[in-house]
């Protein structure tokens, strides 16, 4: 079924049709509008859930954890300062392999206060154990949020569906909502692995040694490094994983096929631009600009940002003269993190393409088609002394 | 659902002593019973095990004369804080480990 609505109420229609029994959630803009149409869809019993109203985001994730710890398939969603202030549960979440989904609305973070967007609030969260989806339409974001439940369940990490505030939250699009009856065969109910039982007391996530310990059997139960780099290396097998499912997806409802990245233009072109969320969309039209002047560039959309692909990072990225990464957040004292990211995972490459960064829209600022134009051109055209520094767009100076 | 290869590791267990490994060795003081203040020994009968109830790490054993086991027993003092008519006195490790060496030379 075709609807036009806002990317909140996407995200909404694919938790319901997720059919989450636990949401617990704290109102914030950008998400606010997500919530409250879960309220109502809760409310109206077109969504057979629990809605637990709690006092903070800290809660709200806590109650989830709670929640998929007794089995239960469990939502929550939030941006910026609120996803902070939940952060140590968001470190507990994947520690205790929990199959949650969170939207992140993406916004900057205070102070000074801003309730508009960037990326910084999901981009801090980066090392926290979590999968995370950078999504570009609503199209996506609804598709996304169903896959990331099956995702989620197959591994047993937490995964973040993360869209921009106010570019796609609060904007309206076109899209197709899913079939119900083909979702339930896609997402069938989640069995979780290891459920609390009342007939079967046990404490989960105890404390642990710095040494693999005996437990009250004699058997040997791994230690906390043990615990951590399972976690680590499960992460890296969500990456086939996600591919496996995107595949399944695309062959029941007709959509998808790059789950990890998608390129547009990038076939043959010798610059490629790396972005991420609806900020890729927009390249595509200064993209197409830089083409019809000769110059062959494409732009590089990353939607799986953790696990970081880095084996496709390379086979997109390595035959290019240039890679220009622009990005709405930093690793403040260093520099852009994608840029990082994507400068490290191209280090083992014979012919290394030089990669800029450019950070631009930081708590909402104007982004403009000319200085991206601009930017785009000049990287394409720059000369062997242009400085590698990250290159801020947009300041008021 | 899809079948993959996870291991899952977490930290889970079952209540009871060795939980958290041998936290004997945490202990600074040791709870000592004196028997002849202790309800259940002193009638012979099952009641009280107020020790046995609150031992966060249930290494007192339910018995006529209740047992510790000090394994695992890391010396908290909650039994001898809750036991009702004071049978339970918390006694420095240190003290008692001379004694022992003075007893183990004796033999
Ligand atoms: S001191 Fe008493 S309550 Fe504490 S662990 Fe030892 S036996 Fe249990
Ligand atoms: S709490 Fe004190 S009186 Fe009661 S059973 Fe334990 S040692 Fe005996």
């Amino acid at each position: 079924m075709k609807k036009i609505e806002s990317g909140n109420v996407a995200a909404a229609l694919g938790v319901k049709l997720a059919k989450v029994q636990v949401v617990a959630a704290y109102p914030i803009t950008p998400q606010t509008p997500l919530t409250e149409k879960l309220s109502e869809l809760i409310e109206g019993d077109e969504l057979k859930a629990e809605y637990i109203t709690v006092e903070s985001e800290h809660s709200a994730l806590a109650v989830c954890i709670g929640a998929a710890s007794a089995g239960a398939r469990a939502f929550t969603a939030t941006s910026a300062n609120g996803l902070l202030y939940m952060s140590e549960q968001v470190h507990w979440a994947a520690g205790a392999r929990l199959p949650l989904v969170m939207c992140v609305v993406n916004r900057g973070v205070g102070a000074p206060w801003t309730v508009w967007n960037d990326h910084q609030d999901s981009i801090s969260q980066r090392d926290a154990g979590w999968i995370q989806i950078y999504v570009n339409d609503h199209q996506e974001i609804i598709d996304t949020v169903i896959k990331a439940f099956r995702l989620a369940e197959a591994v047993s990490i937490p995964v973040m569906v993360c869209y921009d505030g106010y570019y796609l939250s609060h904007t309206y699009m076109p899209f197709d909502v899913p079939d119900e009856q083909k979702v339930d065969t896609f997402l069938p109910e989640y069995q979780y692995k290891h459920t609390l039982d009342p007939q079967n007391p046990e404490n989960l996530n105890t404390v642990t040694m710095p040494f693999a310990r005996p437990d009250r059997d004699g058997v040997t139960q791994p230690g906390y490094m043990d615990i951590r780099h399972n976690l680590h290396e499960e992460l890296g097998t969500a990456i086939p994983v996600f591919e496996q499912i995107d595949a399944a997806y695309k062959e029941a409802f007709g959509r998808g096929g790059k789950p990890i990245m998608s390129d547009y233009r990038c076939e043959g072109a010798d610059y490629i631009v790396v972005s991420m969320g609806s900020l890729a969309n927009r390249i595509k039209d200064v993209v197409d600009e830089l083409n019809d002047e000769g110059v062959k560039v494409g732009v590089l959309s990353l939607h799986l940002y953790r696990p970081f692909p880095r084996e496709q990072i390379i086979a997109a990225l390595e035959n290019a003269k240039g890679v220009i990464v622009i990005e709405k957040a930093l690793s403040y004292g260093n520099e852009g993190a994608l840029f990082g990211d994507i400068k490290a995972a191209l280090y083992p490459c014979e012919k290394r393409p030089f990669v800029h960064n450019y950070i631009i829209g930081l708590g909402g600022r104007e982004i403009k088609q000319a200085d991206l134009y601009d930017s785009i051109k000049a990287s394409c055209t720059a000369s062997e002394n242009f400085e590698d520094v990250s290159r801020w767009i947009g300041l008021n100076r | 659902m899809d079948e993959f290869k996870c291991e899952i590791k977490t930290s889970n267990s079952k209540s009871g002593p060795g939980d958290a490994g041998r936290t004997g060795s945490w202990r600074v003081e040791r709870p000592v019973i004196d028997l002849s203040k202790c309800t259940p020994a002193k009638r012979q009968k099952d009641s009280c095990y107020l020790c046995w109830l609150y031992c966060p790490d249930g290494v007192i054993s339910k018995e006529l004369e209740p047992k510790i086991d000090l394994e695992y027993c890391k010396g908290c003092g909650i039994c001898a804080q809750e036991c009702p008519t004071g049978a339970i006195k918390m006694v420095e490790e240190t003290s008692l480990i001379e004694e022992e060496r003075k007893n183990d030379e004796k033999n």
